[in-house]
């Protein structure tokens, strides 16, 4: 047996070992991803956050500036902030993933780095753009008063983590049938830009008719939606929302697309 | 050791799959140099893909009980878009060793001088192999997969790749793939040849050489 770094060590089990060679990769995946995505110039990897601050920046004062009150009773721009940043969090992810093998294929002549490496180093970055983006952009507008801290800040961070899960197991999902289909990249577009109005984002469910809201809550990510909201505007808001339902979806995203990257990953030929 | 077990490798083509590999069987002792040569198509990248793990065999086992470098060759391996400097980082990242310590000895073995803070896709094919083998003696390997690649560049590369693999590393095993059956005679005590899918291993180098010179011109 080896004592060089790239053997198998002693004294733990083959397990952890394992955990810590993804846990690695992952690592250098991500700084690699940074500065192939942001380079080293003008702001750098501050753009992770940026570009999603910017976009709901934009979004925001845009209804805050055409005093669109009558969208919903709540606060213009908390509703504005928390509906825009979770979208960039859920439907960036499937966005990222897919065709993200094509690019990284020279990455795995190196037997360490696996498929599900590549998606999970760019999810944790999506996810670290939108998360600070959120929190900036809460912190900036709590900060001139135009909108208030969250009720229950847990209720909104389990919401956030429910969000960022669906989008992640739809990521890992389409990322891993895009390899075998192309027809999931041409699609994916024309999906993600229908589903925008739907998503939850722009409006509460409790406004809608009854009929209608019996059928958006079959929309995973407009549960998840309704239950930071809920946790950010306290008794304010009539949420709706089935967390079992979003579970349960996101558990079935999350394992076929496991299965599907697992199959994809034995087929991988690097280049 | 590294063991090939009636592997098989197969691809998905337009006509059906294709069968590069049928029932290989393979032992490679720690400190063995393993010459495999092929002609053009033959399956030598392939081979030397599955015996680094970068690619799964489609049945067969591959164990692998010595630490096997990535396939040393022309292209793969390290992302254009980068640096020299971020391929090295990134290298020690996934070996968890720390990038400071190499630098100087990958400055001074790949004489890229600035062009180590230019992106690869700027570099000359000799520049990318001399980065390519730089940064593969950074980790020290049990065993170096080479395909091809000691094969290019002038005589300078060679003989520093000579001093760096065949005299300060004599102890670890090797594996090299080329069709340039005197490269591997010079430097390889085992000889297999790879040809209609099967891989034939020989130890004597005569033999070896005129059955690769039969399936060469074998049509």
């Amino acid at each position: 047996m080896s004592m060089s770094p790239a053997g198998p060590s002693d004294g733990r089990s083959a397990l952890a070992a394992a955990f810590e060679v993804q846990r690695r990769v992952i690592w250098a995946l991500l700084l690699r991803e940074m500065i192939t995505r942001y380079g080293r110039h003008n702001f750098g990897f501050l753009w992770l956050f940026l570009e999603p601050m910017l976009f709901t920046l934009a979004v925001t004062l845009l209804w805050v500036g055409l005093d669109l009150n009558h969208v919903s009773s709540l606060p213009i721009t908390a509703f504005a902030v928390t509906g825009y940043s979770s979208i960039l969090l859920w439907r960036n992810m499937p966005g990222r993933l897919i065709g993200s093998i094509g690019p990284n294929l020279a990455l795995m002549f190196h037997r360490q780095v696996k498929v599900i490496d590549i998606f999970l180093s760019r999810l944790a970055l999506e996810f670290m753009g939108a998360t600070i983006s959120f929190i900036v952009l809460t912190v900036l507008f709590t900060g001139i008063d135009w909108m208030a801290l969250p009720e229950d800040l847990l209720q909104v961070c389990i919401g956030w983590l429910l969000l960022a899960w669906f989008g992640a197991g739809l990521a890992i999902l389409l990322g891993a049938l895009a390899e075998d289909y192309d027809i999931v990249e041409k699609l994916w577009h024309p999906f993600a830009y229908l589903i925008l109005p739907l998503s939850g984002a722009a409006f509460t469910v409790d406004t809608l008719p009854p009929a209608g809201q019996q059928w958006i809550l079959y929309l995973p990510m407009v549960n998840a939606i309704e239950y930071l909201r809920e946790g950010y505007f306290g008794s304010v808001v009539h949420a709706h929302y089935d967390l079992a339902y979003l579970i349960s979806v996101n558990l079935l995203l999350t394992g076929l697309g496991l299965a599907k990257t697992r199959v994809v990953s034995q087929k991988v030929v690097p280049e | 050791m590294i063991r090939l077990v009636d592997l098989c490798k197969s691809y998905p083509t337009s006509q059906g799959p294709r069968e590069v590999f049928r029932n290989i069987n393979l032992t490679v002792a720690p400190g063995e140099r393993v010459g495999i040569l092929g002609r053009n198509g033959a399956g030598k990248s392939t081979m030397i893909r599955l015996l680094s793990g970068a690619e799964q065999p489609t049945s067969g086992l591959v164990e692998r009980r010595m630490s096997v470098s990535w396939p040393l060759a022309f292209g793969g391996a390290f992302q254009s878009a980068l640096t020299g400097l971020d391929n090295l980082r990134f290298i020690c990242r996934i070996y968890g060793i720390p990038w400071e310590d190499k630098l100087e000895y990958v400055q001074q073995f790949s004489e890229l001088g600035p062009y180590l803070r230019e992106p690869l896709r700027v570099y000359s094919s000799g520049m990318r192999a001399r980065l390519a083998f730089a940064l593969s003696m950074v980790i020290e390997f049990d065993c170096f997969l080479i395909d091809e690649v000691v094969a290019v560049g002038d005589a300078r590369f060679h003989e520093k790749c000579h001093a760096e693999l065949f005299e300060k590393r004599a102890d670890r095993a090797l594996i090299i793939v080329s069709h340039d059956a005197n490269y591997v005679r010079e430097h390889c005590s085992t000889l297999c040849v790879l040809s209609e899918g099967e891989m034939s291993v020989f130890t004597d180098p005569d033999e070896a050489f005129e059955f690769y010179h039969r399936a060469i011109h074998l049509q």
